[in-house]
Order: C-alpha cells, then structure tokens, then sequence
C-alpha cells in the first residue's frame, strides 16, 4: 500500500513536469473498434531509486495511441511482477488482459542503463517475447520506451512499429502579426522537441531524407523563399536554390541522391529534380499551369503533384525517365499535397469538397476514395513510415494544431500545442 | 507620427465586398525557354520601410498607401499599394486599375526605380499550392504594369503564400484581406 501511494505522488509529479516540457500532448479522439487488452506492468528498478521517465508509462501510452490497444489501469492490477516466475496468469485473466508486458531497470556502469522486458501470453501462458534487454543512456530512456513498443506492436500486429520515429514540423508563436517561426523535431508522440532553425521569416516544407540524417526545407530570407538542406545532428547547412520567385516544396528521392523542387524561375512554377551531389537541375514539367507539391513514389519511379492544368488542382503523376504525365485524382472538388503509403497501394491527399478540407486516400489498385477526417481545415499529411498513420495540421478552435488519423480512418488522436500554432508536420523514416 | 503625416495617409474605406465583374483577364504565357545552368539571382537584402504605411483592420476595410518622406515619391502620394483578388482567382480587380496605371507611370518617368511585388493567398488550400497562387496574383499585377510601359526588369515578383496573413479569423473577411499583392518599393 505504502509503495503504491508513494507510486501514485511519482505519477502526479511525472504527469506534471511532463506536461509543463512537452511542447505536445497526445488526446486521443477515437480509437478501433476492436481493442486488443494489454497490461503494462510498472517496471521493477533493481539497483536504482525510480527515474523520471517512466518506461512501462511511455510503452504504454504508445500502445494506447496506435488505436489498436486496450491498456489495464495500474490501478487494476493484483500484482506488480517483473520476473515471467512471479506472474500468476489467472490474475491477469481475471483482469481479462490478452497479454502482459513486465520489465526491469538496471542502473550499468557511465550513466547507461540496461531496460529488460517480457512479453506474455496470458491465454497461452507463454512467453511471446523471452527476456531481451536494451541499454541506454540517462538521457534517453524514452528511445528505450520506444524500442521496447516497437517489438511488442510487430510481434501483436506483424507490422513494424513506428514509435521510434521523428516528427518536424513549424510552429509560430508570439505577435500574430509578427511571430517567430521555428522548425522543431520531436519524438512521434511530440516529447523531447528540439528548436532546429529559428526565423522571424516564414519556414515551411520542411522533408526527411531517406536515412533520417538530413532535412530540407524552405525558409525566407530577405523576403524570399529559398531551399535549404540541414544535417540534423550538426546543424550544418547549405543553401541549395536560390532562383528567381519560387524556390519550394523540396522533396528527397528513395535513393537519397536527389531532390524534387519546384522553381518558376522560368516563368511559372515546374517540377524539377535536383542531384545533389552534382548540383544538376533537371526541369521535369513544362506547362503553363501550376505545377507543385512533388511527392517520389516509393520505387522512385514516379513523381505525384499538383498541377491545375485541368482547371482545378488535381493530382498527376510524372514518370521520372520519359517524364510522361497522366492523371490520378479525379473525386472531389480538388485534390492537392499528394504523398503515396510506403507500399505504393494508396495515395494521399488533401481533398476538398462541398468547401470542406479533408485528407483523402485513394485505393490505387481499386480506385476507391475515402475520407479519412472530419476537422477543419486539414492540409499537410504526412505518412508514418510503416504506412499505419497519416499526421496532418488541422485548425482546432482557432488554432494550428497537429492530429493523427489511422489508414483505415478508425484511430484519431491530436496533439495540441502549448504555445502558437503548429503546422506542417513530417514523418520521419526508420532510422538505421 | 506628426499629425501631419497622418493626414498623408489617405484612409480609403475599401470595402471587401468590392467584388464587380472582372474583364481583365491573366492567361498564363508558357515559358520560353528552359535554362538549366543555375545561375541564382540575389538580390540585395534591403527592404522598403518608411516609405509605406500599412494599416490592417480585422473589420473588412483596409488599405495602404504610399505616404510622402521626400524622397522623390510625391506623384504617388496617397496611391494605394495593396490589391485584392478574389478566392482561388488571380485577375485583376477593375478598381485595382487607377492606382496601378500611376505606379506604372511612376516607373516608366523613373526607370531606376524598383518595385517588388509580394502575392499573398488566404489560408483555404495547401501551403505549396498557395505560394504559387501567391506568385500567380503578384504576376498577373506585374503584367498589368509592363503593358503599360514598364520595364520587366523594375519589376520582381515574390510570393508569400498563405504564410502571413493580415487579418486573422477563419471567415470571408479575413480571406479576403489575405487574398492580396502588396507593392513595395524597393531601394
């Protein structure tokens, strides 16, 4: 009873500080209809006093937030094991958990620490998971949250996970009329967000390169957008175009080498791919209308924008080696911001219809189309690398915020910002 | 600000229902010719300042106009520098045109004059696709300026697309004040 009571002031605590840091917290809208229960038992400190980040919470609130899980209450639980030999199944049937998840904290030798975890089979009463350990430093005991929900959601669900992954995205705060613009990157559920670049000029666009190490984006100077590449962990960055008028949307090929940008330096705005290495500017449309938001298929063949060429935005699709274009939207009112899910099975976009802006996705095999959300004003999606989740800004009583939608349109949450308005989200890929 | 500036500033009423029939119209030209060795124009990072006053009201009327500093700007006094568009359009507003013809003979009788000409889009619609239509309102205004003379290279067209908004609500007037070129000289 003491230990729980004295748990209970650690969580109160946690709850707080976490929510006074962290620039996003996680509000779950609505979830899948069928809930896998998963009990995700405080892990046991073996040789440490209890530490700020509570790993069971972070596995836990990353499991809830796929949409897919059911977690048991700690408040619920009989017992609070860490071993596979002090779990009485039963218990856990009683409470009708599917699966229980137990794990221990070790404090190693230059402020590393090793995490262990479990996973059972509370029906089976085996081990889905045996003992398996991960270490890390003080410092990132979340990434070991992170890991550890990622193997629980392959081993339950047979897709990766995605909670290791990173988010950029800009946010504008302070004066409206004259706000300073940051682009931050964050963990997938907003904790730990970093200031990446910093402007009283306009950033927007910001994009991943495949292996997660670089970042383009478009940040005005001197009144003018312009393209820059940033490695992530340096902060070192170049200037990569600086044309008359239009300098956006850039956009990493599959193979890293290039980038999709659109320019109206000849006039009005086209695709044009960039190879980094050589500076090379290929231009990769040619027509009077608008052409923009590039976006690679994920075999690199293809390149889906936006052009309103057929009178209205809709989306097209550029085949890079004969730069053939063909149509690929034709419901709603318009379609913009395309992006394609990593098996190339569904297209993106941001529709609108009857005056509404949804993020729509588009079956390519059948052709079907379906509305995904039901917010306003929704625009930038970006795909999760495992192709689960799309996050996308919407507005929220007044407000530039950041929501997350499942494929299949069942799992909503949003990610409210403390301060200003938060926009352009971008889902990072896999990090090696 | 003296009161005598004040009264330079000639605070039009304008309505954002001013939306009459439009005969104007901005084709797109194709471009000429494709140039792929980069050549990056830069120009120099001084803005306009004191030479113009803006004055946004969240209330639908709006303007800003070119107020006197003695620097050689007097026949444009009082000449507005903010155009309007309509949703998703970039043609140019009949009521746009008297202001225009007089920054179109301001550049023609000065011709090391240069005007930057910023398209803006409400917030409705992608960010990218906004900063095109952006560029596409702040062309066709160009274009209304070099068929009366001006020289292409006093003009330079940029685009702001949605990113910053004058007015801030999430109706018809605030995305009409949005829907807007702003002219800005440029020394």
């Amino acid at each position: 009873m003491m230990f729980k009571q004295w748990l209970g002031a650690v969580f109160a605590c946690l709850v707080f500080i976490s929510s006074a840091k962290a620039q996003l917290v996680i509000e779950i809208t609505s979830g899948a209809d069928q809930l896998l229960p998963i009990a995700v038992v405080p892990f046991a400190y073996e040789n440490v006093a209890p530490l700020s980040d509570d790993i069971a919470q972070i596995v836990e609130d990353d499991l809830a937030r796929s949409g897919l899980f059911q977690p048991i209450p700690r408040s619920n639980m009989l017992s609070m094991p860490s071993k596979e030999v002090d779990v009485y199944y039963r218990d856990w049937r009683l409470l009708k958990s599917d699966y229980v998840v137990i794990g221990t904290v070790q404090k190693l030798q230059n402020n590393q620490y090793r995490v262990g975890f479990e996973l059972l089979n509370v029906l089976s009463q085996k081990p889905v998971q045996k003992h398996s350990s991960i270490d890390v430093g003080a410092n990132n005991l979340r990434d070991a949250g992170h890991y550890i929900s990622d193997k629980i959601y392959e081993l339950l669900t047979g897709t990766k996970g995605a909670f290791s992954t990173r988010i950029l995205y800009v946010t504008a705060e302070g004066d409206r009329k004259a706000p300073l613009f940051k682009l931050q990157v964050a963990d997938a559920d907003g904790h730990r967000p970093q200031v990446v670049v910093e402007s009283k000029e306009p950033i927007l666009s910001p994009s991943w390169s495949r292996d997660g190490r670089n970042i383009a984006y478009v940040m005005f100077r001197n009144r003018r957008p312009n393209i820059f590449i940033q490695e992530l962990a340096t902060g070192r960055r170049q200037q990569i175009a600086q044309f008359r008028g239009l300098n956006g949307a850039p956009a990493w090929s599959p193979d890293g080498k290039k980038l999709a940008l659109v320019l109206s330096k000849d006039n009005n705005p086209e695709i044009y791919t960039l190879d980094i290495a050589t500076q090379k500017l290929e231009r990769m449309t040619n027509h009077y209308s608008i052409d923009t938001e590039p976006s690679w298929e994920p075999d690199g063949k293809g390149i889906v924008f936006t052009s309103d060429r057929g009178g209205n935005p809709q989306i097209y699709r550029l085949d890079v080696s004969s730069k053939r274009v063909e149509r690929v939207t034709f419901e709603g009112d318009l379609n913009t911001r395309a992006s394609m899910t990593p098996d190339g099975r569904y297209l993106v976009t941001v529709q609108k219809n009857e005056g509404n802006y949804h993020i729509a996705l588009q079956d390519m095999k059948t052709g079907r189309v379906q509305t995904l959300t039901e917010t306003y004003l929704d625009e930038s999606p970006s795909i999760a690398p495992n192709g689960s989740m799309v996050m996308y800004a919407t507005t929220h009583k007044g407000k530039g915020i950041l929501a997350v939608v499942s494929v299949d349109g069942l799992v909503k949450y949003r990610l409210p910002s403390a301060e200003g308005d938060v926009r352009e989200p971008s889902w990072s890929p896999y990090f090696k | 600000m003296s009161a005598n500036k004040l009264g330079k500033i000639a605070v039009i009423g304008l309505s954002a229902a001013v939306i009459a029939g439009c005969s104007t119209t901005a084709s797109e030209t194709d471009s000429s010719s494709v140039s792929e060795n980069g050549s990056s124009t830069q120009t120099d990072g001084s803005t306009g300042d004191s030479d113009q006053a803006y004055g946004a009201g969240e209330d639908g009327s709006l303007t800003s106009v070119i107020v006197g500093d003695g620097t050689g700007m007097d026949s444009l006094i009082g000449v507005e520098t903010v155009f309007y568009f309509d949703f998703d359009k970039s043609v140019v507003r009949p009521e746009s045109r008297e202001a225009l013809a007089k920054h179109a003979a301001y550049l023609v009788a000065n011709p090391e004059a240069r005007l930057v000409l910023e398209g803006h889009a409400d917030e409705r619609g992608t960010r990218e696709y906004n900063m095109a239509l952006g560029e596409r309102r702040a062309k066709a205004i160009s274009r209304y300026l070099t068929i009366q003379g001006v020289s292409t290279s006093q003009v330079e067209t940029v685009s702001f697309g949605e990113e910053v908004p004058v007015a801030f609500g999430h109706e018809d007037n605030a995305w009409q004040l949005n829907r807007r070129v702003e002219a800005r000289y440029e020394k």
